[in-house]
């Protein structure tokens, strides 16, 4: 098997046993981003002589020996990093024109934590505009192509980390989820994607969409690999006032194929938003799986499921308007040129370095916080958003994980949905509800449909239970063998 | 018959807290640095990062809150208030809007006439302060010139005190400034220094009828730079808008600014151009907790408030009410009197020098209170030479003098200067003597009764010794020669 299809335990494991070196690993990808990558077009940039530079120093650290006790599971692992997570001195564009030569003087955390376990940075992946999207088409410089069909798209916002992963350009990516981005290209692109709980991985360093909501998660090849990554990502940072002190777990001990006696509930109203029936019925040939390997299956209800989308996009674009007020033109960033007075600076720059999408959101959350709206919007959207938490705190008093489809279709073609917002929005019905609540949820691939297209199944679960999902995850996993099959997860 | 007029006025005092690092990141506070050196990615408003509440800012606000007899809510939250500037980063400022950290208190006063009054407290509120715009016009003239942005000053904490419209003239609301100013400089959380910005203070003034309820349209008034210049805004409002309704005509809802040049409050914006300040709470800062454990830990740790520390000097030093009014307006001026009393247990005598000479040095060299390099120790040192004879009173006035200015010891002043009093009885002698052989018309005066003659006589003798004689023991000796 080329290296470029193995999953990063695997891939560390060789290294460790000096079969093949950094650089070779690395190389194999590189080789692979040749090939393809203009064809996917999953990164903004490449950092490939960087990248060179730091496998040959890790490759004398592991031949002068002293390195071993201290080497983390994922050392030597090539990764590329979703384009709105903050690499010091290095293009960090968020998809946008505003930010197109933005260096930025700090690493996010989560880049402090994953450089420190010895990955090397491949490059910045594609994403929509301030992750504001479902397909990658909203970056303002390519989309980003599904790497399973180049005429669909990869989904959104984490496209490019999905379709990189997926490619085999890189063994691994994150990502982030405001309202599935991680989530919903993992199931476009055939992947495993997990958004933590909120709060367990600091957002310090990540550009802003909506604050209550993001997280930073994991796109990988397997549900291995993602355990490997938490143990990195997750932890309390002091520069995040929304991290959560918890003591240290290793995922990998959840990584075990038993689901005896788990309390599996299947919510209803999940599978009543239009999705597609090859979906419903793979999902449910998945808990049956479950069911057998002694699983406790019942139906629940969440019965404000249907007010999650709405809510969703009251609150996140009203956070958004906040967020993005500080791309200026006046300290760092695009400014607009030609301009008569302050008004004009700030208009014409802003005008000029958003594209449509970020510009709608923008609007709206204006308009939703204004006087005379506000209680009829905000404060109503953040009601509800009580009732969505209420919902999975009654469920979840009995039941340890909830289960269900991904996404209500498969991936869908370029231009499909460019048009109109309201179906594009809606590829995110089945992930918002996780974030509104902020409980953790993974998705993984279980088939395809009959065009041969990706199908991904979602397990969501309590808050900081992520050793839970990783568990149900990686026993079906195991029992679909998918990972077994010679064609799973490579461009055709 | 045109109706009387009662001002309404209320106040909201902007102070800047005197902690070492900024409200929501590690940057220094100090005043006075070049332009931007005291900035991180977070008070930049980068993008990626996040605030992180200063602790200090919180036990400040609870001091002053706890001093203001205000309530301290247990839980209270951050909003953002958003509007586009470039002194304000983020786009937004992080301030409180619906849930402040303190509600309810008051402060009892007496006006200038001695009759008590109450301002209550509304709320204390936490917030970031923003950075500073320089406006530079262009050498050559080009186009509208260039804005200039320092945002050192962006992050430094803030409290907002927003009073009741409780205040009736423009004296009580100098007077609720004074007391206020004196309480936050004595919990040490403010230096509340006008020129350098650290208190702001806005107003807002209705007229109503003398009996009547009905309030009259509120004006907000902005850009006050003193004490004085508040008190002369509010006059010209009281002025300008009982001229109106003594016309039986309307006042318009609006904010005006004070122009200290033509002393006039003029419109700066309407209440239709109001922002709208899209105000939500902020996602990146957890509500803030604060457990009545830890109210009464910064309670026990309050200090002395001006009006306790009045009672007590009165109480302990048995010192007049008005000499304790003035020794407690300023923390560092009655912490000044206690320290030269603790050495010179003569209170009145020291509270004398205080508010005579000290005082007025303080006054025509224009200083502030911190400004001051000289130590009660050194008044006292001073107070007991005179006592013990080595300087007269009127020399001592000369030292003190210096050492106000220079901070030096009072013995090394007389040393330097040759100022010890002359005691020695044989050496005065020889010295009146002389004057004596020199003046014998002077003799002939004082011999034919002209009591003035004796009196030029001891001027004479003080010249000769520059003022260091010991005028006692001068009179004494020359009344003896002059007898035989």
């Amino acid at each position: 098997m080329e290296l470029f299809r193995k999953s990063g335990r695997e891939l560390s494991a060789m290294m460790l046993k000096r079969e093949i070196s950094v650089e070779d690993l690395l190389r194999a990808h590189l080789c692979r981003i040749e090939q393809i990558e203009n064809k996917v077009k999953a990164f903004i940039t490449i950092t490939e002589e960087r990248a060179l530079k730091l496998a040959r120093e890790l490759d004398r650290q592991l031949a002068s020996g002293a390195m071993d006790d201290r080497l983390s599971d994922l050392w030597g692992i090539p990764i590329g990093l979703k384009d709105n997570l903050l690499t010091r001195g290095i293009r960090t564009t968020s998809g946008s024109k505003m930010l197109a030569e933005y260096f930025p003087p700090y690493d996010a955390t989560v880049v402090e934590r994953l450089t420190r376990g010895g990955t090397i940075l491949m490059g910045k992946t594609n994403l929509d505009e301030f992750a504001m999207g479902s397909s990658t088409e909203n970056s303002a410089f390519y989309p980003t192509r599904n790497p399973w069909d180049l005429t669909r798209v990869p989904g959104g916002s984490s496209g490019g980390s999905a379709a990189a992963v997926a490619a085999g350009e890189v063994v691994l990516a994150l990502g982030s989820d405001t309202g599935g981005s991680i989530r919903q290209p993992a199931a476009f692109c055939g992947i495993v994607g997990l958004k933590p709980t909120y709060g367990s991985v600091s957002r310090y360093g990540l550009i802003a969409f909506a604050s209550s909501m993001d997280q930073i998660g994991p796109l990988t090849r397997d549900v291995t690999d993602s355990a490997l990554v938490l143990n990195q990502l997750i932890g309390y940072d002091p520069r995040d006032s929304t991290s959560v002190r918890r003591g240290t777990e290793d995922f990998t001990q959840a990584l075990i194929t038993d689901v005896k006696d788990i309390k599996l509930g299947v919510p209803q109203e999940y599978f009543e938003q239009n999705i597609h029936p090859e979906i419903s019925q793979l999902t449910y040939k998945a808990i049956r799986i479950l069911e057998k390997l002694g699983a406790q299956v019942e139906e629940v209800s969440l019965p404000h499921t249907e007010m999650a989308l709405p809510t969703y996009y009251i609150l996140a674009p009203a956070e958004a308007s906040s967020n993005l007020s500080r791309f200026d033109g006046i300290r760092f960033g695009k400014r607009a040129h030609e301009v008569t007075d302050l008004n004009d600076l700030y208009s014409l720059t802003r005008s000029e370095g958003f594209g449509s999408e970020v510009k709608r959101r923008i609007m709206l959350g204006t308009y939703t916080l204004s006087v005379g709206y506000y209680d009829q919007y905000y404060r109503k959207a953040q009601k509800v958003r009580t009732l969505i938490i209420e919902d999975f705190a009654r469920v979840f008093a009995n039941f340890d994980v909830l289960i269900s489809p991904t996404t209500p279709t498969t991936a869908f073609k370029l231009q499909e949905n460019l048009q109109n917002p309201l179906a594009m929005y809606k590829s995110d019905i089945l992930t918002v509800p996780a974030n509104l609540a902020g409980i953790p949820a993974i998705s993984i691939p279980i088939g395809f449909d009959s065009t041969g297209l990706p199908i991904g199944l979602q397990i969501l679960g309590k808050h900081f239970a992520e050793a839970t999902l990783l568990r149900v995850a990686y026993t079906l996993e195991q029992e679909l063998g998918l990972l077994a099959k010679k064609d799973w997860g490579i461009t055709r | 018959m045109v109706p009387d007029f009662q001002p309404i006025i209320g106040l909201e005092v902007h102070a800047q807290l005197v902690t070492e690092s900024k409200i929501f990141c590690g940057c220094s506070t100090r005043f006075g640095a070049e332009p931007n050196v005291q900035t991180c990615p977070i008070c930049l408003g980068l993008p990626g990062v996040l605030p992180v509440l200063n602790k200090i800012v919180v036990e400040y606000a609870i001091k002053a809150g706890l001093a203001l007899h205000c309530e301290i809510n247990s839980i209270c939250k951050f909003d953002r208030k958003n509007y586009f500037y470039p002194d304000l980063p983020k786009g937004y400022q992080i301030t409180q809007y619906d849930q402040p950290i303190c509600h309810s208190g008051y402060l009892d006063l007496s006006d200038d006439q001695s009759q008590p009054f109450r301002v209550r407290i509304n709320r204390i509120h936490l917030e970031e302060d923003a950075g500073k715009l320089v406006h530079k016009s262009e050498d050559c003239g080009s186009r509208s010139g260039v804005g200039l942005v320092d945002l050192n000053r962006t992050g430094v904490p803030l409290i907002e005190i927003v009073t009741e419209p409780d205040i009736q003239s423009p004296d009580q609301a100098r007077v609720y400034l004074n007391a206020l100013k004196s309480i936050l400089e004595y919990l040490e959380i403010s230096d509340c220094n006008m020129e350098e910005g650290s208190l702001r203070v806005d107003a807002n003034i209705s007229l109503r009828p003398v009996n009547s309820n009905k309030l009259g349209n509120r004006i907000e008034l902005k850009n006050m730079n003193s004490f004085r210049a508040l008190e002369k805004a509010l006059d010209f409002e009281i002025r300008r808008q009982t001229q109106i309704l003594s016309n039986r005509g309307q006042v318009i809802q609006e904010t005006r600014m004070w122009d200290e040049k033509i002393e006039e409050t003029i419109v700066m914006r309407g209440k239709e151009d109001a922002g709208d300040y899209r105000y939500l709470p902020e996602p990146d800062l957890p509500p803030l907790e604060i457990s009545a454990k830890w109210i009464g830990e910064i309670r026990k740790t309050l200090d002395e408030l001006p009006h306790e520390r009045r009672t007590r000097l009165i109480n302990q030093y048995d010192l007049p009410e008005y000499d304790a009014q003035v020794l407690t307006i300023d923390k560092r001026l009655a912490d000044f009197f206690e320290s030269a009393v603790s050495e010179y247990p003569n209170p009145k005598i020291v509270s004398n020098w205080i508010m005579g000479d000290f005082l007025r040095l303080v006054k025509e060299k224009d200083l502030e209170y911190d400004q001051l390099i000289l130590t009660g120790r050194y008044l006292a040192e001073l107070l007991k030479m005179i006592d013990q004879g080595i300087i007269s009173g009127k020399i001592a006035k000369i030292v003190f003098e210096e050492m106000f200015e220079t901070g030096m010891q009072p013995e090394k002043i007389v040393e330097q200067r040759n100022l010890k009093q002359i005691n020695d009885k044989s050496q005065l002698s020889v010295i009146v003597d002389k004057v004596l052989a020199n003046n014998p018309a002077a003799i002939d005066d004082y011999y034919a009764g002209k009591e003035r003659a004796r009196k030029y006589l001891i001027g004479q003798v003080m010249k000769e010794t520059e003022g260091i004689a010991n005028p006692q023991l001068v009179v004494m000796i020359l009344g003896e020669k002059l007898k035989s």
